[in-house]
């Protein structure tokens, strides 16, 4: 206890100086020893003892983690570390590695200035990596990296001297490849990995040693000595030698940027507000002095101190007392207090100043992703996760007495977890929770009970769906209820590279006008319809084709509203709209504003919508996830039987040595208790792992039955609706 | 008067239950059924209570669900004589146009029995010419929608087109179940309209507040703008004006009728 204050007092007094700062992540494919890493970390900085280190997995400091040996939460330590005599302060967060939890690594991304990319040497880059580095190049956030379990390749898969070169070669060679892949501006300009100038690291995370190019110049110990060491099992002594945090440290403190170096091109990534204001100089000059702009990272609700929020802090100086505004919201908040992290425990200090990560608390209607700041600016850029909810399940609280406190609660959870979509139904009591998969679900609701003490029941899990159209319809005539306003609105599938666009947040409403329309035109999308695109939700655009016509402008948002109200939820079985272009074509507005208001146009353009999907050949979507399975070779028959009696393709098969790597897809309904089956389909020799895939058509012949299920579930007439059932005459 | 299946549309005049004519009175006791749509406009002076006791008739109050979107009643006038009464004149609510088409579709034979209105008591109470009025608009309530406000701007474009072609504007002010729209609220919300998209000068020009026109203690009060958002007007309903130029005597009635402040009916004279 003393001792972490110690160290937080040396963090504060580091805390200034921008220059010895490194904000850093530790990201990879799960299981490729993050976690193991930070311990080793935390030890060379003197937070935890050096004999439990790779051990003791410090961050993963919630029961759930340590009884499932797997990361779940992303956590945040500052730390000091000396590195040429000079001392450093490391603001590291640990991510978790499982899909999941994918979520964690963007949020982290943004908090960061650089990445620890860790690979399993045996492994390789596996598909999470690829996913885990696209996100950090995305941010902006610099790469180094570090190879992890030499160990293992040497002692378990016996590799001999000249082949541990080899492939360690390979591994570094796949990873800039990607890098190149998806960056190559940045990739030329100093991003490619190289073990020569020491931004590659080679080691065993669990054996507390590591090694580098220019550590082999001041220790004398190289591939072969390590390779001797290994063999002869005596790594205690090589770790004496070659502590990994020293050769991490070394990368870290010399390729990755301090706060002042990476705002300057960072602040252009993450903030398009206008660069030359007050506040962008000072957000790239990472100006302690400057208007205060924290972006909220993540949000936690203590169960005394009510919400902390953790963030990153680009300009400004936070500290008690300061009234700031945030974005989104009209009254402003007042900080109560300002600390820093510590794993589990939070640090409270007096202030904080510009490039650090903060946890302050008192800025309760903060959400994840939130602006805040001492004057109106323009919000920080959306975070925008990869991965979409594809799993659901009813939530009930067990004891009637709890029903008001389960709806607070899941309040909470939902701003704890934006992966989670939370529907709450208070009529009913039956609440629905959306999720990244199983595990995920599993994990939000064995918390609701365990931290905010609320006995829930759940339902088991069910795939989450979308509803989309394959064929044209319209113009559909939507009526307003007192008859005089009149919308006459086209539908179609919208352009598949259109979707990916707005997906991806390629394309937004704020982005300069002719950029736009040429990306859109560049999809394949009519010139017309790209000009005269209004808005978009989620990926169905709203496109208005009339002209001229009188009082339409101040209607827009009305028609916008009833446009999203029938996107959010389907006309089929009240799932999400997804990949729908819908034209307005012509209006008929009322003279008087009183009678062409929200309660005249909001219906009247949602169940011309509503009609309209039903019209043009509707459909549903669902949720497919590609799969990647490592076999050896005589263990494949079992495998592909496995993909292929799921509904699965197999989109690619290599051989690597002895192994088969499949790559499938899979609709995730149909993955349900594959773990299980594919352990004894191939004698438990099978390595897999899944990401999302994003959502297909389900076949014809399945599409009624399922809309069935839905809505009979759903409490709704199971029978399809028809386009009648939404005009009303 | 012979009444045979008929569905008749009855205006109730200007502010109580004495304000319908004579011929109305006489409708509203013989017919068989004696609906009232009190949401497009209200009789400040009477309740439901106040007219079934006067008529000596049941009366059936209808939502706008029962008049805009599911107007079952109007079946029963197929077969009997069925009363609608309006407050002001039945046909000036273009919902009303559209019941009237509605119940003609169902070979309803119907009939109008006009009563006063508003704009020519306006016209009254002010001064102000008759046939200097241009279009008439409606001044909403802002609104919300997908998280912003919206005030729309509407009216204050047609008081602006009018006053270009030198006319008179009627403002109506917005009604909802729960509030009515003040003269207050209204110039209010026209000249944030006008900080935003005009000149920022409307508030130094003329207008005029009406309250409870047709009542004993109906209320004028001609100002400049700034001035008018701050007049107390009392009860509802309300409603207002924004004058073109004046001809000399419109000046002097509003002075009369008015308390016009002289030295702004010089400004706005011809
Ligand atoms: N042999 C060997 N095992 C290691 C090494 N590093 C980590 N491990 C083991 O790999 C497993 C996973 O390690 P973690 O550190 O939890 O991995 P992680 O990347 O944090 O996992 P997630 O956070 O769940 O994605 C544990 O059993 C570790 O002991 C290493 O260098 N050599
Ligand atoms: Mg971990």
């Amino acid at each position: 206890m003393g001792k972490r204050k110690k160290i937080a007092e040396r963090v504060t007094t580091l805390m200034d100086k921008p220059e010895m700062i490194r904000n850093i992540g530790i990201v990879a494919h799960i299981d490729h020893g993050k976690t193991t890493l930070s311990d080793n970390l935390l030890a060379g900085a003197g937070m935890i003892s050096m004999d439990l280190a790779g051990r003791q997995l410090f961050m993963d400091f919630d029961e759930l983690e340590q009884a499932r040996g797997i990361t779940i939460d992303a956590a945040n330590v500052s730390m000091v570390h000396e590195f040429d005599g000079k001392e450093y302060l490391i603001n590291m967060i640990d991510t978790p590695g499982h899909v999941d939890f994918g979520g964690d690594v963007t949020r982290a991304m943004r908090a960061v200035d650089g990445a620890v990319v860790v690979v399993d040497a045996v492994e390789g880059a596996m598909p999470q990596t690829e996913t885990v580095l696209r996100q950090a190049i995305r941010e902006g956030v610099r790469p180094v990296l570090f190879v992890n379990k030499v160990d293992r390749m040497i002692n378990e898969l016996k590799v001999e001297k000249q082949e541990m070169a080899l492939r360690l070669g390979h591994v570094i060679d796949n990873i800039n490849k990607l890098i190149r892949g998806m960056d190559e501006e940045k990739y030329k300009a100093g991003w490619r990995l190289d073990a020569a100038n020491g931004s590659v690291a080679f080691g065993s995370a669990l054996y507390n040693w590591a090694i580098s190019v220019p550590q082999m110049k001041k220790t004398g110990i190289g591939f072969e000595e390590v390779f001797d060491y290994c063999k002869n099992d005596n790594m205690k002594e090589l770790a004496l030698k070659c502590p990994l945090y020293v050769a991490v440290n070394d990368m870290v403190i010399r390729f990755l940027p301090s706060p002042l170096q990476a705002q300057k091109e960072r602040v252009r990534v993450v903030w398009h507000g206008d660069w030359d204001s007050k506040v962008g100089k000072a957000m790239a000059a990472c100006d302690p002095n400057g208007p205060v702009a924290f972006m909220i990272t993540k949000v936690k609700v203590d169960p005394h101190a009510g919400e902390v929020a953790t963030g990153r802090l680009f300009s400004g100086t936070l500290e008690r007392g300061m009234e700031l505004m945030i974005s989104g919201i009209s009254n402003t908040n007042r900080i109560q207090q300002t600390g820093i992290m510590m794993g589990a425990e939070r640090v409270e200090v007096e202030r904080i100043p510009a490039g650090n990560i903060a946890a302050v608390t008192g800025l309760r209607d903060a959400i994840v992703g939130s602006t805040v700041s001492t004057e109106a600016i323009t919000p920080f850029e959306m975070i925008k996760h990869v991965s979409e909810p594809v799993m659901t399940v009813a939530i009930e609280a067990k004891n009637m007495r709890d029903l008001p406190k389960l709806v607070e609660v899941l309040r909470q959870v939902a701003k704890e977890d934006p992966t989670l979509q939370i529907n709450i139904n208070e009529e009913t009591g039956e609440h629905l929770m959306a999720g990244m998969g199983e595990l995920h679900l599993e994990i939000v609701a064995y918390r609701i009970t365990r931290d905010k003490g609320v006995e829930i029941k759940t339902t088991p899990p069910i795939v989450v769906y979308r509803e989309s159209v394959v064929g044209k319809a319209g113009p559909v005539e939507g009526k307003s209820p007192n008859h005089h306003n009149r919308f006459y609105i086209e539908f179609e599938p919208l352009e598949a590279g259109v979707v990916d666009l707005l997906r991806e947040g390629k394309v937004d409403m704020k982005m300069d006008e002719v950029q736009r329309r040429q990306m859109l035109m560049g999809e394949g999308m009519d010139k017309d319809e790209a000009r005269n695109l209004v808005n978009f939700f989620g990926t169905n655009m709203f496109i208005n084709m009339t002209k001229g016509i009188q009082y339409l402008r101040e209607t827009m948002e009305l028609i916008l509203e009833g446009f999203e109200e029938a996107i959010r939820n389907g006309p089929i079985c009240r799932e999400p709209v997804q990949g729908v272009k819908a034209k307005l074509m012509d209006v008929k507005l009322h003279e008087d504003a009183i009678h062409r208001g929200p309660a005249q146009v909001i219906p009247a353009v949602r169940q011309a919508v509503q009609a309209g999907i039903l019209l043009a050949d509707p459909t549903l979507l669902e949720p497919f996830q590609n799969v990647f399975i490592q076999v050896p070779q005589d263990q494949m028959g079992g495998a592909m039987a496995e993909i292929q009696g799921r509904r699965g393709i197999i989109l690619n098969m290599e051989t690597e040595g002895d192994m088969i790597i499949i790559k499938a897809k899979v609709p995730v309904a149909a993955m349900f208790g594959f773990a299980g089956a594919i352990r004894s389909a191939t004698e438990g020799r099978a390595m897999w792992s899944t990401e999302f895939a994003g959502f297909e058509p389900l076949p014809a012949n399945l599409l009624l039955e399922a809309v069935k299920q839905i809505r009979t579930r759903k409490g709704l007439k199971p029978d399809m609706p028809k386009p009648s059932d939404y005009l009303k005459a | 008067m012979q009444l045979l299946a008929m569905l008749f549309f009855v205006g109730l005049g200007l502010y109580d239950e004495r304000d319908i004519s004579i011929k109305g009175l006489d409708v509203v006791r013989k017919a068989d059924l004696v609906y009232v749509e009190f949401y497009t406009s209200r009789l400040m002076g009477a309740s439901i209570e106040r007219l079934e006791e006067f008529y000596g008739r049941k009366v059936v109050p209808l939502s706008r669900q029962d008049v805009e979107v599911d107007p079952a009643w109007l079946s029963k006038a197929e077969h009997s004589n069925v009363a609608f009464l309006v407050g002001g004149d039945p046909m000036i609510s273009t919902t009303h146009l559209d019941l009237r088409l509605r119940a003609l579709d169902m070979g309803i034979e119907t009939r109008i029995i006009h009563a006063s209105t508003i704009l020519p008591a306006v016209s009254g109470l002010t001064g102000l010419q008759n046939y200097r009025f241009g279009r008439s608009t409606s001044i909403p309530f802002p609104y919300t929608a997908r998280g912003r406000r919206v005030v729309p701007e509407t009216p204050y474009h047609v008081a602006m087109e009018n006053r270009r072609l030198n006319l008179h504007t009627l403002l109506y002010l917005d009604l909802q179940e729960e509030r009515c729209m003040t003269v207050n609220d209204g110039v209010e919300i026209l000249l944030e309209v006008d900080r935003d998209r005009g000149d920022g000068l409307l508030g130094s020009t003329l207008g005029v507040g009406i309250a409870r026109a047709g009542s004993e203690d109906a209320t004028v009060r001609a100002d400049r703008l700034e001035e008018l958002v701050h007049h107390p007007f009392g009860g509802p309903l309300h409603i207002l004006v924004i004058p073109a130029k004046l001809h000399f005597m419109e000046g002097r009635a509003l002075m009369a009728l008015a308390r016009a402040p002289e030295e702004i009916v010089k400004e706005a004279e011809i």
